[in-house]
């Protein structure tokens, strides 16, 4: 009976009691595979997750299923060859990739660009931004348990494909872009269409805030979620929405301008903490949703600016730049995209490395994911929207 | 600060050996293998330069050695700067600087698997784009494509 024992040994009954179950509870740690094929990891990704339970204590992550050596292939081929694999890098978003490369076989080669050629870019880059989000919002819904924002995202989207279908006759690897311009000019329509699509878009936007960003279960669900400090996310060279969502005002549209950004005008949307805490899975949805209404005003804006002229610099079919190396980097959907050419002077580029903004943003997933229940991390990793071709290259 | 100040503010606090060049794209800092972790700590830590962001770090394969090449970035003061680390083609050993920029340890680890060079101090330096059992280093220029992997005709 336990009133006749003695206070120190029911104190030991406890305590031993206490350890085993510690020993059956806490003990036993558990390495379980993630992936490559799971509803959440939007590609083919491996997580090894050490967990507890439902807690995780550590993660690896597993990349290169979709290694195709895209930087070894740019060796063997000449620079306007390698323009079709640059849309294979994010497929979500060709045209940034495109431009991106351009940008930087530009600046090795010293082209200029003719006005028009600039406005139509930026065109395609912030409508292909928009197209791209809409598939992360869309895919984050799905991740919360709702089915209503993909399609909705979907609808939206396939109009941005129907403008560039026209343009290009393409729906997702463009290659519309080419080495100082684009490769055709706008097609009679494009214009009204585009701006029929910005007016649309804007009202809907309103529309799925109040369908999934304000809706309480998915804050309660997304808010307080994978927390990203903004020292952290710096020294893991996180860039694009995680980094803005982390609090740091940084876009390179506007820190390095490029191209005619200097001439349009927008904001860069940051995490403020509104529903949790500064950084967390929310934060970085909503800057998301705040970076399209900023890319319609962009797109707007180089609509009505769009001036008439030439769409292509002269570049000859042999296009050999002067030896010498360059790092150019822009703002892609996902975050800094970065092209490090080396030249020596013949037609094919030396080394091409691909510094891709989805690598780095999930190098800082697992320092942020301890501690955080499988469940969450779903959420947290979704929150990233990396792209693996991205990561993997 | 341009390149060639950040050079010359660098020459005056580090005693390491160090070389610019200014060549007219991209700006370049040489430094020696064994120098790397102390003047990227510098370069972080040092209020003045405050290099918080690796965009990116890779190899080249020339024709006599691999250039290690690391491309810094300061949020605070907007300024960038370009080293290289040059180790020869039979024992091509650097210093990993992954303790001062995390960033580091993804692209070392990407360095290692495609080009073979060895980071020391790496915490985890395995490969990370192919399969632990390949064979040879892809990027390398005198790479060879092998014929199957595990009987797998390529």
């Amino acid at each position: 009976m336990i009133d006749s024992l003695k206070l120190d040994q029911a104190t030991t009954i406890v305590k031993g009691a206490a350890e085993r179950l510690e020993e059956v509870v806490i003990g036993e740690e558990m390495l379980i595979n993630m992936g490559p094929q799971h509803p959440s990891t939007h590609g083919v990704l491996n997580k090894v997750l050490k967990t507890d339970g439902e807690i995780i204590s550590e993660v690896f992550p597993q990349i290169g299923y979709l290694h195709r050596g895209l930087e070894k292939m740019a060796e063997k081929l000449n620079y306007h060859q390698f323009m079709p694999y640059t849309d294979r890098i994010d497929y979500l978003s060709a045209m940034n990739c495109n431009f991106a490369y351009c940008l930087a076989v530009e600046k090795l080669g010293a082209i200029e660009v003719p006005k028009r050629a600039e406005y139509i870019r930026v065109i395609m880059a912030e409508l292909n931004r928009i197209a791209t989000h809409l598939v992360f919002m869309g895919t984050m819904g799905l991740e919360t348990g709702a089915w209503t924002p993909i399609v909705y995202g979907f609808r939206e989207r396939e109009e941005i494909l129907d403008l560039f279908e026209m343009t290009c006759g393409q729906r997702l690897t463009y290659n519309y872009m080419r080495i100082g311009g684009v490769s055709d000019d706008l097609p009679g329509g494009f214009v009204d269409k585009a701006r029929r699509f910005c007016d649309a878009l804007e009202k809907k936007l309103v529309e799925y805030n109040n369908l999934l960003s304000y809706n309480q279960i998915f804050i309660d669900r997304m808010a307080n979620i994978g927390v990203l400090p903004a020292d952290l996310a710096i020294d893991y060279g996180v860039t694009g929405p995680p980094l803005r969502g982390s609090g740091v005002k940084w876009d390179l549209r506007k820190n390095e301008p490029y191209s005619v950004y200097p001439e349009l005008e927008f904001d860069i949307p940051t995490g403020k903490g509104e529903q949790g805490r500064v950084g967390d899975a929310w934060d970085r949805y909503m800057v998301r949703m705040h970076e399209m209404e900023q890319s319609i005003r962009i797109v707007r804006q180089a609509l009505d600016k769009l001036p008439p002229g030439d769409i292509r610099a002269k570049v000859g079919r042999v296009f050999k730049p002067a030896a010498g190396e360059v790092y150019v980097r822009s703002e892609n959907p996902r975050g800094e995209l970065g092209f490090y050419i080396v030249s020596d002077g013949s037609a094919n580029p030396y080394r091409l490395k691909i510094r891709t903004a989805s690598f780095n943003n999930l190098s800082a997933v697992p320092p942020i994911s301890k501690g955080t229940m499988i469940s969450d991390f779903v959420l947290s990793l979704g929150s990233f929207d990396i792209v693996l071709p991205e990561v993997d290259r | 600060m341009n390149a060639s100040e950040i050079f010359e503010k660098l020459k005056a606090r580090s005693r390491e050996d160090i070389e610019f060049q200014d060549s007219p794209l991209l700006p370049f800092i040489k430094v020696k293998p064994d120098s790397i972790r102390n003047v990227a700590d510098i370069l972080r830590n040092n209020t003045d330069f405050r290099f918080d962001s690796l965009m990116c770090l890779t190899t080249v394969d020339n024709p006599t050695n691999f250039t290690i090449v690391y491309l810094l970035y300061s949020m605070k003061h907007s300024h960038k700067i370009t080293l290289k680390v040059e180790t020869p083609k039979d024992n091509a050993v650097v210093p990993s600087v992954e303790k001062v920029w995390s960033a580091a340890n993804w692209f070392e680890r990407e360095v290692y698997d495609l080009f073979g060079v060895r980071f020391e101090g790496h915490s985890n330096l395995v490969r990370i784009m192919l399969p632990d059992d390949w064979e040879g280093h892809p990027l390398k220029k005198d790479y060879q494509y092998p014929a199957t992997y595990r009987g797998v005709v390529l």
